[in-house]
């Protein structure tokens, strides 16, 4: 391990956003997340948008996965992104939903930018494949 | 690596410019050892050394990245800009790690003069020191006042870590006695201000006595050492003009309850202290000199090394040589000339060709 030799690691942003105190899921998914060997930030409950954005660029994640139960979903994910094309950060972070996201709203989502949306019961693994294969590239 | 070249001096201009998404990206680039990572850092070097660096540590749970929280409040209520870099543990098994000292940050939300950042240790051996000391250029640079390092203060990578710092904090929390043992490990040379954290519990009175007896102790070594006993130092020193012991740095040990934002202000207060004695005394220089100094030699020993694991592997690599030493064909000390010897010979060569011997 030498400063000579590159060593890429994915790095994610965990976000419970809104008033939302369920973070089971989001404590499942940054131990898996730790284990498939990325680093993993935490963000607590209760987080404004702005918190989420400025803990995504100053932490410059690859990804950002926002666990979301509450059902304001709508208006908060598109205020998240929103503040991520104020810094330059939209482009080159992966922007994930995990929890309860009706079906109706999964098309305006992705059309926000979404990349992904992982609802309850997605195998563990499926979610990891997927951050690996489309992790931006820098 | 052509990519790299011509990104690094757009990264650069805009570090320098406040850009704060540029600044995120050099501290990834750095923690990656991303390739032209070395340009960024050397075209960074020169616009450093404005910033006051913090050091904290002390053991999980005693409230340390609740007291940077307050402490990054305080300095912002006073018109300072901060950058916090927390170093956190990572797996040695799958090199993945939960950074969670970010949830405490919550005095600070929406700040973005305050810049938080998360660092995993990475099992770099060595490697943690390299990075955090060129992170903190990187605030430096980007024009931060204070500079704020928070590590657990669990082994020798992590207190190399806080050694980057001008000032170095030492947390300790009432009635566990396994702090005292901690202490005892060697944390209590490096610690410049000693907080009492969580003031308000029971034996926090206790555990402030016990600190005095033990930095007593340990004034009491260094004065036996320099041949004199404290006490009488002010008196001899002026038959004793060079004795330097009146320069030395008493440890203070500062109250605090961080949830609360007590004690934050005399936290503040020892470390101006603390600042302006290794100002007057020259010892900021000093320290200074010395971490530049390791900084030098920890680079040209891990450059040293990729140079020899490239020979290694030209000589079919380390697998092939442990097998031959297993056999008894050859001995570690052989291999080593064996690989060494060509590298030396480069060298020799080189030195005669720029110095000939007359």
């Amino acid at each position: 391990m030498s400063a000579g030799q590159e060593q890429r690691t994915i790095r994610c942003l965990v976000a419970k956003v809104g008033l939302d105190g369920h973070d089971r899921g989001a404590h499942v998914i940054a131990r898996a997340f730790r284990d498939a060997g990325f680093e993993v930030i935490y963000s607590g409950l209760h987080r404004a948008p702005e918190e989420i954005v400025q803990a995504a660029v100053q932490e410059d994640v690859d990804v950002l996965g926002i666990s979301i139960l509450s059902g304001a979903h709508n208006t908060l994910v598109p205020k998240v992104i929103e503040g991520l094309k104020e810094y330059g950060a939209f482009e080159d972070t992966l922007v994930i939903i995990g929890g309860i996201i009706p079906d109706e709203d999964r098309a305006d989502l992705m059309a926000a930018g979404v990349a992904e949306v992982f609802g309850p019961g997605t195998p563990m693994q499926e979610t990891i494949d997927f951050v690996r294969d489309n992790v931006p590239q820098r | 690596m052509s990519e790299a070249e011509t990104e690094a001096p757009d990264l650069v201009a805009d570090v320098l410019d406040g850009d704060h998404r540029a600044l995120a990206r050099t501290i990834s680039k750095i923690e990656d050892r991303a390739p032209g990572y070395r340009d960024i850092v050397s075209a960074l070097h020169a616009h450093t050394g404005d910033a006051e660096v913090i050091g904290v540590t002390g053991s999980p749970g005693a409230g340390k990245s609740t007291l940077v929280d307050k402490l990054a409040k305080t300095y912002r209520d006073r018109g300072l800009t901060v950058g916090v870099i927390a170093v956190d543990p990572s797996s040695p098994y799958t090199g993945g790690a939960v950074l969670g000292d970010r949830i405490r940050m919550a005095s600070n939300v929406g700040d973005m003069d305050v810049f938080f950042r998360s660092m995993s240790a990475r099992g770099q051996l060595g490697g943690l020191s390299t990075a955090t000391a060129d992170a903190i250029k990187a605030l430096d640079a980007f024009g931060k006042d204070r500079i704020v390092v928070e590590t657990v203060g669990a082994g020798q990578n992590e207190v190399d870590v806080v050694r980057t710092a001008d000032t170095v904090v030492v947390l300790v929390q009432p009635g566990s006695g396994d702090d005292v043992q901690m202490l005892k490990a060697g944390i209590l040379e490096i610690g410049d201000v000693f907080v009492v954290n969580k003031a308000d519990m029971d034996g926090a009175s206790t555990t402030v006595s016990d600190l005095q007896e033990m930095l007593h102790m340990r004034e009491g070594a260094t004065a036996a050492g320099a041949g004199h006993h404290g006490a009488g130092a002010a008196v001899e020193s002026d038959a004793n003009a060079d004795d330097k012991s009146t320069d030395e740095w008493d440890p203070q040990i500062v109250e605090t309850v961080a949830t609360e934002g007590e004690g934050v202000r005399d936290l503040i207060g020892a470390l101006d202290a603390h600042y302006d004695h290794l100002r007057s005394t020259g010892e900021l220089d000093r320290r200074a000199r010395t971490r530049t100094a390791e900084e030098i030699r920890q680079l040209l020993r891990a450059d040293a090394a990729d140079l020899l694991e490239g020979e290694i592997d030209r000589r079919g690599g380390m697998a092939t040589l442990v097998d031959e030493v297993r056999a008894r064909e050859t001995d570690p000390y052989t291999v080593a000339d064996r690989i060494l010897t060509p590298l030396a010979d480069c060298v020799r060569e080189r030195r005669e060709r720029d110095d000939p011997v007359e």
